[in-house]
């Protein structure tokens, strides 16, 4: 959802970041998108290049880092693997499941020059 | 783009009452802030020192830059590197968010944002709800629409205050413009805010606005299965108000397979059957409000 608005907040913590360390190029942003969150990567990569036109992030690769999902089954009291943002545990099939992991939406590193 | 909706941006070119947030305050809300940076690159060949003055545009806000958690220089790359940052990107709207909270906790504001599909009748509710509680608070609304002051309108005629803010292309309201209505809106102490939000089952539910609580509404005359397709929203409220209840006698809506749809997503989602037209069930609406509504009163004056 929203790729075009989630972008903007990309590129503009990209460039500040950027900024902040001297940096006249950026040439890499690499994400955090968990898997059962609401970020499409293709979506993003189709916004970023128009998005970042203009900036110092201009050019610079989107490498999008998928993070799997996982979740606490109340009923198993273990971890158990997610697909699906609100699915059954694989195990016992139960949907007592809360989800601990694959929401993630972050900037983790820039490469720059 | 929005992948979903085909919206473009919900984060600029907003409008509140038809005019921009700059046009509204009189002043531009673009602020410079020079930063004077000096830089001792040891790495490079070349030592520089040099100052650079560059300004970035704020909202109002202030907010605080985090430092980096640490710039790695890769030898043999010469000036290229990596700069860990780990920042999250919904900061931003949340950091907003957090200070609309704090604003309406100073007022003892209860704010209600309302989310549901158009169509599932938010507006008439809203109407019905302001008639029938504002003896009793000071009622203001937000009205988020992509287009139009029509529901802006709807709320005036009931005597109570209302902010349109018009998102443009944008499919949900974002927590900054929130706070820019609140500028305009100066809550009395002790009310009630409406904000209904632009009318997505999808997009809304990402964007914490400040509110106390989310209410979605869903009307009989949309699927029962609305939950299962569309869970993120039905995961993220407090209440489900399933609206049109009139016109059960005429549908093939079972209302407790919905519900359990919904639970089944949310456990913790209390549920209402209500209609707007009629007014059906919409007292125990009103006495959820009005119990929340005390607890932030009290909060606020235990502050004060």
């Amino acid at each position: 959802m929203h790729e075009m608005s989630l972008c903007e907040a990309v590129v503009e913590i990209a460039v500040e970041e950027a900024r902040k360390n001297g940096a006249t190029r950026i040439r890499a942003v690499v994400l955090e998108v968990g898997a059962l969150g609401h970020v499409d990567p293709d979506a993003l990569a189709f916004c970023f290049s128009a998005v970042s036109h203009g900036t110092l992030a201009e050019n610079a690769r989107l490498v999008v880092e998928r993070v799997a999902g996982s979740g606490w089954c109340l009923d198993c009291a273990k971890t158990v693997p997610m697909t699906e943002r609100f699915g059954a545990c694989p195990d016992c099939g139960h949907r007592h499941v809360q989800m601990t992991q694959g929401d993630e939406f972050k900037l983790r590193e820039l490469e720059v020059e | 783009m929005c992948k979903d909706c085909g919206c473009g941006s919900g984060g600029t070119g907003y409008r509140i009452n038809g005019r921009t947030p700059a046009e509204l305050h009189g002043h531009s809300h673009d602020h410079d802030h020079p930063h004077d940076h000096d830089h001792d690159h040891g790495h490079h060949h070349h030592d520089h020192d040099h100052p650079h003055d560059h300004s970035h545009d704020h909202g109002a806000h202030d907010h605080a830059h985090s430092a980096p958690l640490g710039a790695v220089h890769q030898p043999g790359l010469d000036s290229e590197r990596v700069i860990r940052i780990e920042r999250d990107i919904l900061a931003r709207n949340n950091d907003a968010a957090r200070q609309n909270r704090v604003r309406l906790a100073a007022t003892g504001t209860l704010a209600l944002n309302l989310m549901s599909s158009p169509g599932s009748g938010k507006t008439t509710l809203l109407v019905r709800t302001i008639e029938d509680l504002k003896a009793k608070f000071p009622i203001a609304v937000i009205e988020g629409d992509q287009q139009t002051d029509n529901d802006a309108e709807r709320i005036r005629a009931t005597g109570a205050r209302a902010v349109q803010i018009n998102t443009g292309k944008g499919c949900h309201l974002e927590a900054g413009m929130v706070g820019a209505a609140l500028d305009d809106i100066k809550a009395e102490p002790g009310g009630l805010l409406f904000i209904e939000n632009v009318g997505n089952l999808v997009c809304p539910a990402g964007f914490d606005l400040g509110e106390a609580h989310k209410v979605v509404v869903l009307s009989v005359t949309e699927g029962e299965d609305k939950p299962q397709k569309y869970p993120d929203m039905f995961a993220v409220a407090d209440l489900l108000l399933l609206n049109k209840a009139d016109l059960l006698p005429h549908l093939r809506f079972d209302v407790g397979k919905c519900l359990a749809a919904a639970l089944r997503v949310n456990p913790h989602l209390q549920t209402l059957v209500v209609s707007a037209e009629t007014g059906e069930g919409m007292a125990a609406f009103y006495a959820w409000i009005e119990a929340r509504a005390s607890l932030s009163r009290a909060a606020a004056v235990a502050r004060a």
